[in-house]
């Protein structure tokens, strides 16, 4: 099975300070590491390959340091990287993004497509579902946990805020993965060594067959046009205690404001 | 400090830290209250490849020596001293099959000690025989189809949890300690059982017990190097090891100076940071002074053993009584910097107190070193003089 995970360089939220004016991320000085979710999504890639055979290849697109993060993927076990870079890629917004990887990834060949839900520093997750709309693929977001998977097919379930779906969709397919899906294993010493040595291929424009005017900048419709910290929420209260503690004293509170009134 | 450590020394290095921080730490008070031995994380570690370290490439080992599995074992200590104590047991008892193995016992076992896949231990000490190893009474008779085991082994470190086992058992004992030999006994050989578990002041997450011999019938390559080698077989394993137990001892010690430091910053009394106090302070420096020393000296000393030096037991001696003690006075002095904090299980810092104890016992105690040590020095003075 050919598998392919999207990886996205990101900065080490737990480092990263905040521009008071702009509300933009200041990136300076601040370590890169792989997105976070992209992790679960390398993890899942290199189950199901330990399980139904193949090779995992990680593709990500950005500026030439992302291939540190390429590396480090393959010491976690990754067969493969291509790395997407080149100056007309800069400045893409999510339909840049996911049209460039669209062609990678034709050029690379899959049968199945992971990537993480969303990248923790554009928090948009868009550009999995994006992605399998220029490939014209079948594709389930924050997949959860598979089910089963055989050369045919991928049953899965999909994460919703009430419960979960039981998705069954034919290969080729892609799936966006939430963090509930596994615990990323640890590199391994044999790993970091073929990442020291692996050739990471880098391809622009020309190699994927991508017209400049579709990447990048100016393949980006997306404005922004303002960047603001949203106004809290109303005045909230957390009601502490085990769950009987919990009930009584929020009946006591609807009761006293009148919110609810009890016939005896 | 910077030591100058190589490109492969730091990747092990980091590794053994990132699986130390986000394995280790989240259990180590569950593991250590629950006196359970840490499944889970030596399969990690062994999926890491970091059971290779000290195993020769050709038998699937990472090829590194003494240095890099003293830098494994520190980072691990840092946060665990019972999981490393597992962990490091292990190279002990895979030690004298790099040394005293010949090919064919190599190929044997070296492959799946190196992936993890097994996991070793090393037996010498027994209810008669603890400082005084020419104690031992286990008993290795002779026959036509291999060599007959009876005696008990106590205090072993990975009992029942390791696969395979290097024991020291008597073969002939008009010999002294010429009498003595090595072998290999795999867990399930016929007649070998496990007796009883201990329970620790610490290292508590290490299993510790006792090996049964019972008309144990192994065949006869299962003898290290040839009869009469036992011992010399031992004192080489330990001579190769206790740097390991120094760097645990600059681990777990490095782990409390980091718990004082930052509890110091944040506890305020008579208004003020606890560590504005200079009593604070100084403890602190000195404690801070007292790990980087002993660091320094492991790995001087791993380095030495590394360069394929000979005379390393004097050094290695030095290394573990220097750096355990050491650990025992910097362990204490966090707890007495959290105060009554420090006394509690809510902070690490009593564990690493119970647990640091133990290195100035096993491996041969501290007095045992200072033998050691004492004995070198009077042997090198005579040749002088
Ligand atoms: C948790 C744990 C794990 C262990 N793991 C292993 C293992 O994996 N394999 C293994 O073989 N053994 C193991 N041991 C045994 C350990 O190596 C011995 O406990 C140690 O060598 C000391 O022996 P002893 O406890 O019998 O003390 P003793 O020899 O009885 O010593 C008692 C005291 O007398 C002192 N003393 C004894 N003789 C002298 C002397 N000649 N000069 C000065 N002082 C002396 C000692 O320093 C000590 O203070 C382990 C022990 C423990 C507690």
């Amino acid at each position: 099975m050919r598998i392919v995970v999207c990886i996205k360089q990101v900065p080490d939220a737990k480092n990263v300070k905040l521009d008071e004016k702009t509300y933009t991320l200041k990136r300076e000085g601040v370590e890169s590491i792989i997105n976070p979710f992209d992790m679960y999504a390398l993890e899942e890639g290199l189950r199901i390959k330990e399980k139904m055979g193949g090779t995992v290849t990680v593709v990500s697109m950005g500026p030439p340091q992302t291939e540190s993060s390429l590396r480090e993927a393959v010491s976690y076990g990754a067969d493969e990287t291509v790395l997407l870079s080149h100056r007309a890629f800069a400045g893409a917004d999510t339909l840049a993004t996911s049209k460039t990887l669209a062609h990678g990834i034709r050029k690379i060949g899959f049968d199945l497509i992971i990537c993480g839900k969303q990248a923790i520093d554009g928090d948009t997750a868009q550009v999995g579902p994006e992605l399998a709309a220029h490939l014209d693929l079948p594709h389930v977001s924050f997949v959860r946990k598979i089910r089963e998977i055989t050369e045919q097919s991928l049953t899965v379930e999909r994460l919703m805020d009430d419960g979960y779906d039981v998705v069954r969709l034919p290969f080729p397919a892609l799936m966006t993965v939430v963090k509930e899906i596994n615990l990323p294993r640890m590199p391994s010493l044999k790993g970091k060594m073929r990442a020291k040595k692996i050739e990471v291929s880098a391809w622009g424009p020309a190699e994927i067959g991508l017209d400049d005017t579709q990447a990048g900048l100016t393949g980006s419709p997306t404005k922004v046009v303002k960047v603001f910290a949203p106004q809290p929420r109303g005045k909230r209260e957390l009601v502490e205690g085990d769950p009987a503690v919990q009930a009584a004293s929020l009946l006591d509170r609807l009761t006293d404001d009148g919110i609810l009134k009890i016939s005896k | 400090m910077d030591y100058l450590l190589s490109e492969n020394e730091l990747m092990v290095k980091d590794l053994a830290r990132k699986i130390a921080e986000e394995r280790i730490l989240p259990v180590r008070a569950e593991l250590d209250e629950k006196e359970q031995f840490p499944h889970e994380i030596m399969k990690v570690l062994a999926e890491s490849d970091l059971f290779g370290l000290i195993i020769p490439e050709e038998y699937g080992g990472f090829g590194g020596g003494c240095l890099i599995n003293c830098l494994a074992v520190e980072e691990i200590s840092r946060v665990c001293c019972g999981v490393a104590t597992s962990y490091a047991a292990s190279a002990l008892g895979t030690y004298p099959i790099i040394l005293f193995g010949n090919d064919g016992q190599k190929k044997k076992y070296l492959p799946e000690l190196a992936s993890g896949k097994k996991i070793a231990a090393f037996a010498l000490t027994e209810s008669t025989a603890g400082s005084d190893a020419s104690g031992i009474r286990t008993t290795a008779a002779r026959q036509a189809d291999g060599y007959l085991l009876n005696g008990t082994k106590q205090w072993i470190t990975n009992a029942g949890e390791a696969d395979v086992y290097v024991i020291i058992a008597i073969t002939d004992r008009q010999k002294g300690p010429r009498g003595a030999s090595a072998f290999i006994v795999e867990k399930g050989d016929p007649g070998f059982t496990f007796g009883k578990k201990e329970k620790k002041m610490g290292i508590r997450s290490s299993t510790t017990g006792e090996l049964i011999f019972s008309n144990c019938l192994i065949p006869a390559d299962r003898l290290l190097r040839r009869e009469g080698m036992g011992f010399v077989a031992a004192m080489h394993t330990l001579d190769k090891s206790r740097p390991g137990v120094g760097s645990q001892a600059v681990g777990v010690a490095q782990g409390a100076l980091e718990e004082a430091i930052k509890y110091a910053k944040e506890r305020v009394q008579f208004e003020r940071p606890i560590i504005s106090f200079q009593a604070v302070q100084h403890m602190l420096a000195d404690m801070a002074t007292q790990v980087e020393a002993a660091r320094a000296l492991v790995y001087a000393v791993a380095r030495f053993v590394d360069s394929g030096a000979k005379d390393i037991s004097k050094v290695s001696a030095m290394t573990k009584l220097f750096a355990t003690d050491m650990a025992m006075k910097v362990t204490t002095d966090a707890v007495q910097v959290l105060g009554g904090h420090g006394y509690m299980r809510d902070y690490p810092v009593e564990k690493m107190m119970r647990d640091a104890k133990i290195l100035q016992i096993y491996e041969g105690t501290n007095q045992i070193q200072r033998n050691v040590i004492g004995q070198e020095l009077n042997k090198e003075f005579s040749r002088k003089t």
